[in-house]
């Protein structure tokens, strides 16, 4: 049985991530928005903000395209193939898992082209940190990936419904964690918010990691990836196994 | 496995809408054979939808119970997604997905391994000459290829019971004759059971072996089309006279020869509806003649299925919606 669960959400898995191996540049069009960023925003910051301003922008890509993962699932539930799956003698939960498994792919790729771009750029690289700040990422990813997919299946075929939570929710993560300005100097209500924020701990930690600080905020960005990725999941499998 | 593919027992569903609850599905009570060939009938929101998702285990019965492939819908929903195969009102196969690469990945959820699957994805590629359109992403597909994948990864695992949901809505008329030779080659090859819900009565009149008409979300008729239409519809002969004394004369023939037709006599033709309409005709017209009740045309029409609907319920199929119980079950399917 448990076999049986491992071999749906590999299949599940494969399945996702076909039409991204056969079209990558995909992966490029799900990050326009924060390349913007790197681009146009971060020649206002001083000089030698680099190294604080990137690890940032890599967690926002990762929340980007993660959070935008549940439209997939939702254009398939208004087509039949997801009907047709539900049909299938596979676990619900191999249905949400590998789909969410899948989000760590674009991730890793997206985040391997930020480097690529702003390595020239006086940007030091240290690469045992870059790799524990991905593996969190990834973790964190899934999370997101996960919560998505609840909330298209929540929303039940009304995308306007799963875009303005969406968008909502998108923003004051973005703003709260620190990502474009450092909340340091914030009033204490905003301080006080920020703190109540995962995304603030994804990236103080990444930005520890990326700096080749490994101590007590990767730990936290551990701490705060897991959570995320286990309420993500076990969101996401419930609302699955409520959908039959 | 008993000769029994299909047995519910009270099957009941319904949905909350806003405050109101709406009945879609009223203790059905029914068996299907082994080999049988089945079409449920009746009007958008009859309950016809609402009762297959039940028994493919998409949808949980507010009451009732059903065995299907010989396994309960409620307590072990996976055996008897093992053993069905469902092709539903949308398209199987993802539209960023390529066809061949659904088929096996399809087949791999049914358990089968990565060679047998790919060598049952190019049988049934074969089969329904889809090879052309396989290598395609689904999205550029024609409507009629995308029917033509959903029914190939509806067989990926030979299915001993197939459901269709509305099979041949949406496709053109050559599409939709092409589908109903392969669901009936399907079975008559294969013994598959099928089982398809239609509102095209000359789908269910053309393939069904029987005929369940259902309305309101109960079961108002259930036996072969031909048994249905001979006895609750008959033949409609309709004479016309050149004379209104002809006319009434010939009722009251017809009326004292067929007690138990329906004569409805107006201004310059008589209608009757009557069993056996073409076996009547010759004799009646020579019988009228004897009586100077010289008619000047006469026609036969065989009933069709929408006669019989009409003659159960006094409503047209062809007009006939239950809206209400439709919407509640958009909302829920959505």
């Amino acid at each position: 049985m448990s076999t049986a669960i491992f071999t749906d959400t590999m299949t599940v898995f494969n399945r996702e991530l076909r039409p991204l191996r056969r079209d990558p540049l995909a992966i490029i069009f799900g990050m326009i928005q924060p390349l913007i960023f790197l681009g146009l925003f971060s020649p206002l910051l001083p000089d030698g903000s680099l190294q604080w301003f990137v690890p940032g922008i890599v967690v926002m890509t990762c929340l980007f395209s993660t959070s935008f993962a549940g439209s997939a699932l939702m254009a398939e539930m208004q087509t039949g193939a997801h009907e047709r799956m539900l049909v299938a003698p596979i676990a619900r939960s191999a249905l949400l898992v590998g789909r969410a498994l899948k989000e760590i792919v674009p991730t890793f790729a997206q985040t391997a082209i930020i480097l690529l771009i702003v390595t020239p750029f006086s940007f030091e690289l240290h690469l045992p940190g870059v790799v524990l700040g991905l593996i969190i990422l990834a973790i964190f990813g899934v999370g997101i990936g996960a919560l998505s997919y609840s909330l298209a299946i929540v929303a039940e075929g009304q995308d306007w419904l799963f875009w303005t939570v969406q968008q909502t929710l998108l923003f004051p993560m973005l703003l709260l964690a620190g990502i474009l300005l450092p909340v340091d100097h914030a009033p204490g209500w905003l301080q006080a918010m920020s703190d109540c924020n995962p995304l603030t701990y994804i990236v103080n930690a990444e930005r520890a990691l990326f700096a080749g600080t490994i101590g007590a905020d990767a730990a936290w960005g551990l701490v705060a990836a897991l959570g995320v990725a286990a309420l993500g999941l076990i969101l996401g499998v419930r609302a699955m196994r409520k959908t039959v | 496995m008993t000769a029994k593919m299909i047995e519910t027992h009270g099957l009941t569903r319904h949905f909350k809408v806003g405050k109101e609850t709406v009945e879609a599905v009223r203790g059905l009570d029914f068996h299907i054979n082994k080999g049988e060939l089945v079409a449920l009938l009746g009007p958008n929101g009859a309950g016809k939808s609402t009762t297959l998702r039940m028994l493919t285990t998409l949808l949980p019965p507010t009451a009732g119970t059903a065995a299907v492939a010989g396994y309960d819908i409620a307590s072990n929903p996976r055996q008897v997604r093992q053993h069905i195969g469902y092709i539903g009102q949308g398209n199987g196969a993802g539209h960023t997905q390529r066809g061949r690469e659904e088929l096996i990945t399809q087949g791999r959820f049914y358990g089968l391994n990565k060679k047998a699957a790919t060598a049952r994805a190019d049988e049934l590629i074969e089969a329904l000459d889809l090879a052309a359109v396989t290598g395609r992403n689904v999205g550029t597909l024609s409507g009629g290829q995308r029917r033509r994948l959903d029914i190939a990864m509806g067989l990926i695992h030979e299915p001993e019971l197939l459901f269709l949901d509305e099979p041949s809505t949406g496709l053109d008329p050559q599409n939709r004759a092409n589908l109903q030779e392969q669901i009936q080659r399907l079975h008559t090859t294969r013994g598959t059971t099928i089982v398809l819900t239609t509102h095209y009565l000359e789908e269910a009149d053309a393939m069904a072996e029987r005929v369940i008409v259902v309305d309101h979300g109960r079961i108002i008729a259930d036996d072969t089309a031909q048994n249905l239409k001979n006895n609750l519809a008959g033949d409609r002969i309709t004479l016309t006279f050149g004379e209104a004394s002809h006319t009434i004369i010939a009722a009251e023939h017809v009326t004292r020869l067929r007690p138990q037709a329906a004569v409805t006599p107006t201004a310059g033709s008589l209608t009757i509806r009557t069993i056996g309409g073409p076996e009547l005709l010759p004799s009646l017209l020579r019988d009228l003649d004897d009586q100077g009740a010289k008619a000047q045309s006469a026609e036969v029409v065989r009933p069709t299925l929408d006669d019989v609907f009409l003659a159960l319920t006094g409503r047209s199929l062809r007009e006939s919606t239950n809206t209400d119980v439709q919407n509640a079950e958009q909302e829920v399917a959505a």
